[in-house]
């Protein structure tokens, strides 16, 4: 390990290089794709140097597509908007379910409590549209088609598996001696939750909440199959956005921009804690 | 795990005795357990009727027939093999260049960590928008792709519009999206194996080989596992970039389970025979989550040891 020749060195720099072009080399040529117009997009062969516009960011946020043949709507910031919003709620929902769960699995061994959280875990391995297509028949029973509440609800599918076990790792890792000794001195099993373990906990839940955060953002299926277009997120309506705009490359460059720029913002403040969420607290980082 | 001993006397407001408390306390976890429970069973029973929407009325059990007319049928095969190989080949694709990479970034140098955590961008983009991000890499007028393929002969390659290229280019895709998560759970892995053997292996003036497959490789095998039984779970499972990128089209060439469920349902309404696939698939699914839970409760206990 200590010792390298200069070629061990010169090929591994090599290697990297490569790695990192590979992996790097479509976000950076989307982007760059995102600020030129056709007519540079459309340049063979194609070339790096354009004079940059923001004619096609301008385009999604005021929503008017002008072209040659006449204006057209985008609602692509509808989508951006929905996204947010059943992102948000999703996770609020499942800290609210999920945490006391978690807490309650991490510090007592109760009659079925290993068979729920495996039970709950097994959803994050079952096939979604198993779910999801009696799902459809089910939410028109019940009124929930396309409501928000009926998505957010379903998001629970990706949020509570992933907050349920890793906030209870973070849970197990407090010793409990800490809440035993606020308890002896005469505090309530609730102000003993808040105050002790809640703000020890804190961190891994901060972390566990932006982890699901960004799955329920990612998530494509769930809203293809139970949303319609004014209920959509970026994934599904960046798609439908390709079919009805076609040919305008810049705009489509653009929309994808716009719709992962978030989770990739949020991946970079929590990648400390994103190697133990991904392997839900299977591996430490 | 030691849990709290009840002291006798209680103040507040809240008066739960211990053996209800953590039942009150995971409720609302397990209703919304129930509540996904009963589609589950609902898809059950869905896939031993012959039911199709656009004939409700000839709705009604017909048993196993759904499943029986599986081994005589091409598609399903079609699905199975399709399905497999797609598993089979990202994945398989995927570890090597992981543990590829993971070993090039071994070392904790501030370079090696500064692209550990770019290379998690193509992860934490939603799969479905990857795909269509390389769909305007690989748009025959003007993708840049198209054009690095005429570069070195090949022209008019047809990316995902050809049947001969669809699964390449939809396999790549998926290793574009998904090598970084193999990739990080190994390089963690690497980083937390014990340095002694390693140490005793360079004084005493060992092949590298030798230590990368005698020493290396089996302690990292726990987290190379528990790396590709994730991966294979998801994988065979795929949606997001098939559907995205092709529908499972041209033709039949890319319909994996997932996606030939999701045209059965909503093109051809045949529910009987969607509910029927996607009960294959979940056992498939089934089998591999046991195997892959043991593994991970394994890595798991020993992660909560080391903290």
């Amino acid at each position: 390990m200590e010792t390298m020749s200069p070629l061990e060195r010169i090929l591994r720099g090599i290697a990297l290089t490569l790695v990192v072009i590979f992996f790097m080399f479509p976000i950076v040529w989307i982007f760059l794709m995102s600020f030129q117009t056709n007519e540079t997009i459309l340049r063979i062969p194609p070339s790096v140097i354009f004079t940059p516009t923001l004619d096609n960011y301008a385009a999604l946020i005021t929503g008017k597509l002008t072209t040659a043949a006449g204006t057209l709507d985008i609602a692509f910031m509808r989508n951006l908007g929905n996204s947010v919003f059943l992102s948000v709620a999703s996770v609020a929902l499942a800290l609210v379910l999920g945490v006391p769960a978690a807490y309650a699995f991490a510090r007592h061994k109760f009659r079925g409590s290993e068979d729920i959280a495996f039970t709950l875990l097994s959803f994050r391995f079952a096939p979604p549209l198993l779910v999801l297509l009696p799902l459809t028949q089910y939410f028109q029973w019940l009124g929930l088609s396309n409501t928000y509440f009926g998505l957010i609800w379903v998001y629970q599918l990706i949020c509570l598996p992933l907050i349920l076990w890793i906030v209870r790792g973070y849970f197990e890792d407090i010793s409990a001696d800490v809440e035993y000794a606020y308890r002896i001195a005469g505090h309530s099993w609730f102000s003993t939750f808040r105050k002790i373990a809640l703000p020890l906990a804190g961190p891994g839940i901060a972390a566990a909440g932006l982890l699901a955060f960004i799955f329920a953002w990612n998530n494509f299926v769930f809203a293809l199959v139970l949303a319609s277009a004014d209920k959509q997120p970026v994934t599904v309506g960046a798609l439908a956005f390709v079919t009805a705009s076609g040919i305008q490359y810049g705009q489509i460059a653009a929309a994808i921009v716009l719709s992962i720029t978030p989770t990739l913002a949020l991946a970079l403040y929590a990648q400390r804690y994103l190697v133990e969420g991904l392997s839900l607290g299977a591996v430490k980082g | 795990m030691a849990s709290v001993t009840q002291p006798g006397a209680r103040t507040g407001g809240f008066r739960i005795s211990k053996r209800v408390l953590p039942y009150v306390l995971s409720l609302p976890a397990l209703l919304v357990c129930i509540g996904i429970l009963i589609p589950f069973f609902t898809a059950v029973i869905y896939s031993f009727q012959r039911y199709r929407l656009s004939q409700p009325w000839a709705r009604q059990f017909n048993w196993g027939e759904n499943y029986l007319n599986f081994f005589t049928d091409p598609g399903f095969w079609n699905t199975l093999r399709i399905s497999l190989v797609y598993a089979g080949v990202t994945v398989g694709l995927e570890l090597l260049l992981g543990l590829g990479i993971a070993l090039l970034l071994q070392r904790r140098t501030t370079v090696n960590n500064f692209i550990s955590i770019m290379l998690l961008l193509p992860l934490m983009t939603a799969p479905a928008l990857a795909a269509l991000m390389w769909k305007l890499m690989t748009n025959p007028g003007f993708g840049i792709l198209s054009y690095f393929a005429s570069l070195v002969g090949l022209e008019n390659f047809r990316w995902a519009s050809s049947p001969d290229t669809a699964l390449l280019t939809v396999v790549l895709v998926d290793i574009w999206v998904y090598t970084p998560f193999i990739m990080i759970l190994l390089l963690a892995g690497l980083r937390s194996l014990p340095t002694q053997p390693f140490e005793a292996a360079a004084l005493d003036g060992v092949p590298r080989t030798f230590v990368f497959f005698r020493i290396t490789l089996p302690m990292l095998t726990p987290y190379i596992l528990t790396a590709t039984l994730f991966r294979l779970l998801d994988s065979i499972q795929q949606f997001d970039i098939i559907y995205a990128m092709t529908q499972g089209g041209p033709g039949d060439t890319l319909t994996v389970f997932q996606v030939e469920a999701y045209l059965n349902f909503f093109q051809s309404t045949n529910v009987g025979r969607s509910a029927a696939l996607l009960i294959i698939l979940w056992a498939i699914t089934y089998i591999l989550s046991n195997v892959f839970i043991k593994n991970w409760l394994r890595l798991r206990e020993r992660a909560r040891g080391e903290a």
